[in-house]
């Protein structure tokens, strides 16, 4: 299989398991993992780093689903409704880290300093884009709350989150990069 | 398995609509409730939901914990609002009757009293249909609810994989992380934060080596019985559509329909008594 040219949009069936099994992993730990974080009452969320690792590997396609499911989930099951302009910012941040962290290096098993900068740029746009465009502006025009409110909400989220990521994306993404061997390695015969 | 969305089995005409019926009458109500902030609406929508619940034959200390969660994120929030914003119901609203002053920019007027009631109604309204949706209907029962209202199957089969493999990713991640406790990874406030996140890579890992073998496991099984060849599929856990499911639906679509039409009566999203 020729990895190289596999398109960022194809949809196979690996994608579409991938989609499944990452909305769960999404789910449990969005859900049942707290860890304390130094602000009183609010837990780190670390589901955003794994979300990011699995876009990466799997395109934006599946991280665009991966976060819209794993998130529909999340408020399904916690009781307080469903956020629609957040549900949607989780969405658009798998979606934009599938399209802008770089597919085949990863999957090919090679994540070097390079791979990590293209990672992290993308993550970071991707919260941004999430948490203080997306989300807030939703916000207002769902539910009418006041802007500094949302924007201040988000503006929090996003920096927590980019943080979190930062941390726990790239040091998936290294280790993940370990273990599969580097494909580029093997040469074909003439 | 423990019962992770509250469902409740029970022999009520709530439960025995479709999966496909309620999730579309919960999507089309949602988005009635997002559209508008008129307060008759609002108000209409919640006794509605309250009697569904009443006809549903779940009982209020059923889903306790859930609504108990749900009344303290509400009052948060909204004093969150005041605080931010104790004029934005002045704003919305376009007049100003004032009650009487606190402190500082902080005043009670009627708009914001009214704005934080048409909040919390949001919330009314919205919040038991969730409670009431996930304790009525069979979790085996989305995936098949959600491809009867037109998405693609695939994406159906995604979302039933999602649910199948969460219990166990749950008890994975229990097993993980109890046993590198017990070697001494740190989870708790005694650790520094970036060491403790670390520690969570160290827990990470192994759950996402074996996820990605789990994907290729049961991606390989999934193409040699040649899933995605064919166009359509079927589901095990699907229905048939009754008078009552194709009533429901109607209702829901009309109270779309009503709340989109009341933008224009208002001439705004507001329903406003103030001017």
């Amino acid at each position: 299989m020729n990895l190289k040219n596999k398109s960022l949009w194809k949809v196979d069936v690996k994608t579409i398991v991938a989609i499944g099994i990452g909305a769960a992993l999404f789910f449990v730990l969005g859900r049942f993992v707290a860890i304390p974080s130094p602000v009183p009452n609010t837990t780190i969320n670390i589901q955003y780093g794994v979300l990011a690792f699995m876009a990466a590997c799997f395109g934006p396609i599946a991280g665009c689903l991966i976060g819209l499911i794993g998130h529909f989930l999340i408020d399904l099951s916690a009781g307080w409704g469903i956020w629609w302009s957040w549900v949607i910012a989780s969405a658009v941040f798998g979606f934009l880290v599938g399209l802008l962290g770089n597919r085949t290096r990863l999957a090919w098993g090679q994540f070097g300093k390079k791979g990590a900068i293209n990672f992290n740029i993308a993550q970071v746009i991707a919260h941004a884009v999430a948490w203080i465009v997306i989300a807030p502006v939703l916000d207002i025009l769902i539910y009418s709350e006041p802007a500094n409110k949302v924007f201040l909400q988000g503006a929090v989220a996003a920096v927590a989150n980019i943080i979190t990521t930062a941390i726990i994306g790239t040091l998936l993404c290294f280790a993940w990069a370990k273990l599969v061997p580097d494909k580029s390695s093997l040469k074909k015969e003439d | 398995m423990t019962n992770l969305f509250n469902y409740i089995p029970k022999d009520s005409p709530v439960h025995k609509l479709t999966g496909a019926t309620k999730l579309a009458a919960l999507l089309l109500l949602s988005f009635a409730s997002m559209t508008t902030f008129d307060t008759r609406f609002l108000a209409g929508i919640t006794i509605l939901t309250f009697i569904m619940f009443g006809v549903s034959k779940i009982r209020f200390r059923e889903v306790k914990a859930l609504l108990w969660f749900t009344f303290v994120f509400m009052v948060l929030n909204n004093l969150l609002i005041y605080l931010f914003e104790p004029e934005q119901g002045v704003m919305l609203y376009g007049a100003r009757h004032e009650i009487c002053r606190l402190f500082g920019r902080y005043t009670l007027t009627q708009e914001q009293l009214f704005y934080h009631l048409n909040v919390i109604l949001k919330y009314l309204c919205m919040i038991p249909l969730v409670i009431l949706f996930v304790s009525t209907t069979n979790p085996s029962e989305f995936a098949a609810s959600l491809n009867r209202i037109g998405v693609n199957y695939k994406i159906c089969y995604a979302v039933s994989l999602a649910l199948r493999y969460i219990p166990d990713i749950q008890r994975e991640y229990h097993d993980i992380s109890i046993s590198l406790q017990a070697r001494g990874v740190e989870m708790t406030k005694k650790e520094k934060l970036f060491k403790r996140l670390k520690n969570i890579v160290t827990i990470l890992f192994p759950l996402i080596i074996t996820s990605m073998a789990r994907i290729e496991t049961v991606s390989n099984a999934m193409e040699l019985r040649s899933f995605g060849k064919n166009k359509k599929r079927t589901w095990y856990e699907a229905r048939p559509f009754l008078p009552a499911d194709i009533a429901v639906i109607v209702v829901s679509a009309l109270l779309l329909v009503l709340s989109i039409s009341l933008n224009f009566v208002n001439g705004g999203r507001f329903y406003n008594p103030f001017v």
